[in-house]
């Protein structure tokens, strides 16, 4: 194909040949620490919440005791439970909003559809700080106590985007023949759609609620600032124990969450593997 | 209730109508309408007891370029720029090197990559604190080697704000990159090796600008959310390292001048919202000049 191989210059071939085995090792070697980077925290973390000392960072011995004390500690299971209030109610909500505003941006044209269009992408865009003094604000103004009530409906107004991006992108490369092939064999649209449609579109709306879900759990600002008191959920729990000071019963929690996040990846990866048009980042 | 399922089937407008009522109701009380409470509220003035007063005007916006809230900002794009040139500098290579492995490999360090990003935000940052804090793991290490005597102070200062921040947005950063390495043509390379030039020639003249939407897509993805940061600041950063995210909370719940933090806070999306439009035309430009 090219050329090179004619108008050979002494020697180039060979240099090109080191220069590219000095380049690839740097590049690996790069790739190593970044990655070293990437998970020296994480096992920082995980080691340290075995270590039997109360002093953090003086490893004394291997424990379970902070795991034990973390399953007694009430304040937690509460906050645990407040989490996974939130985060399915949310999510359930915002699915299915999030669903059917997805199959009308993407298949039907309509007055303001423009407009609806920006205003469904700015929730993803805006900073967390400027929306959650923006719905303290509209909760103090009219008066709605805040409450695990007041945490949801701010979740759902920021979850809905992200499941409606998510549905879209499967939405748009949807095959529409297999469609009109249930139409031809006389399936009326309503039949269609719970037939047809939606079957093909479950690995995408699955993908939307787990998005959903990870980021409801994962929620700390917009949270804190709608949490009344009494709904604590678990990022404001190990804020508030990160602010009054680094202790053993944190890092078994942290390893906690991260342990159910892995186990959230996982799940993800099987969905995707089944065809899911969820896509990482 | 069957009828008037039947007539929504037949009326395409209704059908429209029902899909989009719930999200549409949604978003317009508790995003829209919020919105428009805060920026008019950022028009009006700080009552004597907290609480606004409505005597309208751009007050709030001139106390902005005062020379005390001008060095927050100033110092916002400062750790943000920071955050992002070490992203680009960390993510760049690795993006070269992820796109030169074989298929599967590709896959399996992608997601190897994706991972630790996947777990709670304020954990990721709390585990930073573990590691930079005076009696954490790198001052440790220092002094058990001998190396320093005493504590370095490596945490609560604008260096660790930028180290939670490159740890929080690394994927940002490498995931456009990757796309647009992945998608060189390495003949176009080669081709320039064969016209004379030189590996960093060719890296400059051929790599880069053929990259380039990659790298600047994914700089503004690290610098809109490090710029808004409120979290790592707050955990990380010392008394004096103040980011706007910070002076937003300050103002709504601490010094209770809410017309201030709205103006403010309208100042940090109208920056984001600017970036974000960039953001979109380069992902077009390149779409344009990828078909």
């Amino acid at each position: 194909m090219s050329v090179s191989g004619t108008v050979e210059r002494p020697g180039s071939r060979a240099h090109r040949g080191w220069g590219r085995r000095l380049a690839s090792g740097s590049l690996k070697l790069h790739g190593l620490l970044v990655f070293i980077f990437i998970y020296a925290p994480i096992l920082v973390l995980i080691i340290y919440s075995f270590n039997s000392s109360r002093l953090v960072s003086v490893w004394e011995g291997f424990t379970f005791d902070w795991y034990a004390k973390l399953f007694q500690d009430e304040a937690i299971g509460k906050a645990l439970k407040n989490t996974l209030v939130v985060a399915l109610s949310s999510t359930v909500i915002s699915t299915v909003f999030g669903t059917m505003v997805a199959l009308v941006m993407e298949r039907y044209e309509f007055w303001g559809k423009l407009p609806f269009d920006a205003l469904l992408y700015l929730p993803i865009i805006i900073p967390d700080i400027a929306m959650a003094v923006m719905l303290l604000l509209f909760f103090v103004m009219t008066r709605i106590p805040l409450s695990l009530m007041t945490i949801v409906i701010s979740h759902v107004a920021f979850n809905i985007s992200f499941v409606a991006v998510v549905v879209r992108a499967r939405l748009a490369d949807f095959d529409r023949s297999l469609e009109e092939a249930a139409m031809d064999l006389g399936a009326n649209e309503f039949q269609t759609f719970w037939r047809v449609t939606l079957p093909l579109l479950i690995p995408g709306i699955l993908g939307g609620a787990l998005l959903a879900f990870t980021l409801s759990v994962d929620d700390f600002v917009i949270t804190f600032f709608t949490a009344g008191i009494g709904s604590t959920t678990l990022p404001l729990r190990i804020y508030s124990m990160v602010k009054l000071g680094i202790t053993p019963e944190i890092n078994a929690l942290s390893t906690m969450m991260l342990l159910a996040s892995m186990l959230l990846v996982g799940l993800s990866l099987i969905l995707q593997k089944g065809g899911g048009g969820i896509e990482l980042g | 209730m069957r009828r008037i399922l039947k007539y929504i089937r037949q009326r395409e407008g209704l059908r429209v109508l029902f899909l989009i009522f719930p999200s549409a109701f949604w978003l317009i009380v508790f995003f829209l309408i919020p919105l428009f409470i805060v920026l008019a509220i950022s028009f009006g003035r700080r009552g004597t007891y907290g609480g606004v007063v409505w005597e309208l005007g751009v007050e709030n916006y001139r106390r902005f370029f005062d020379p005390l809230y001008l060095r927050i900002f100033a110092r916002s794009v400062y750790i943000a720029l920071a955050t992002t040139v070490l992203c680009l500098l960390l993510g760049y290579p690795l993006a070269f090197f992820i796109a030169r492995r074989p298929l599967r490999a590709r896959n399996a360090l992608l997601i190897l990559l994706m991972v630790p990003f996947w777990t709670n935000f304020l954990v990721r940052t709390y585990a930073w604190i573990l590691i930079l804090r005076g009696e954490g793991l790198i001052n440790l290490v220092l002094q058990s080697l001998g190396i320093v005597h005493a504590p370095l102070p490596l945490l609560y200062n604008d260096g660790a704000i930028v180290v939670g921040l490159v740890y929080a947005w690394l994927p940002d950063m490498v995931l456009p990159c990757y796309a647009a390495v992945e998608r060189l043509d390495y003949s176009l390379v080669e081709a320039a090796q064969d016209l004379y030039a030189n590996n960093v020639k060719a890296f400059l003249r051929v790599v880069l600008p053929l990259t380039a939407p990659g790298i600047i897509a994914g700089s503004i993805l690290v610098f809109i959310p490090s710029l808004g940061a409120y979290v790592t600041p707050d955990l990380l950063g010392g008394a004096k390292s103040m980011m706007i995210g910070n002076l937003i909370h300050q103002q709504f719940l601490t010094v209770r001048d809410w017309p201030f933090g709205g103006a403010v806070s309208f100042v940090l999306m109208a920056v984001m919202l600017l970036g974000t439009l960039l953001y979109f035309r380069v992902g077009r430009k390149s779409a344009e000049r990828g078909a």
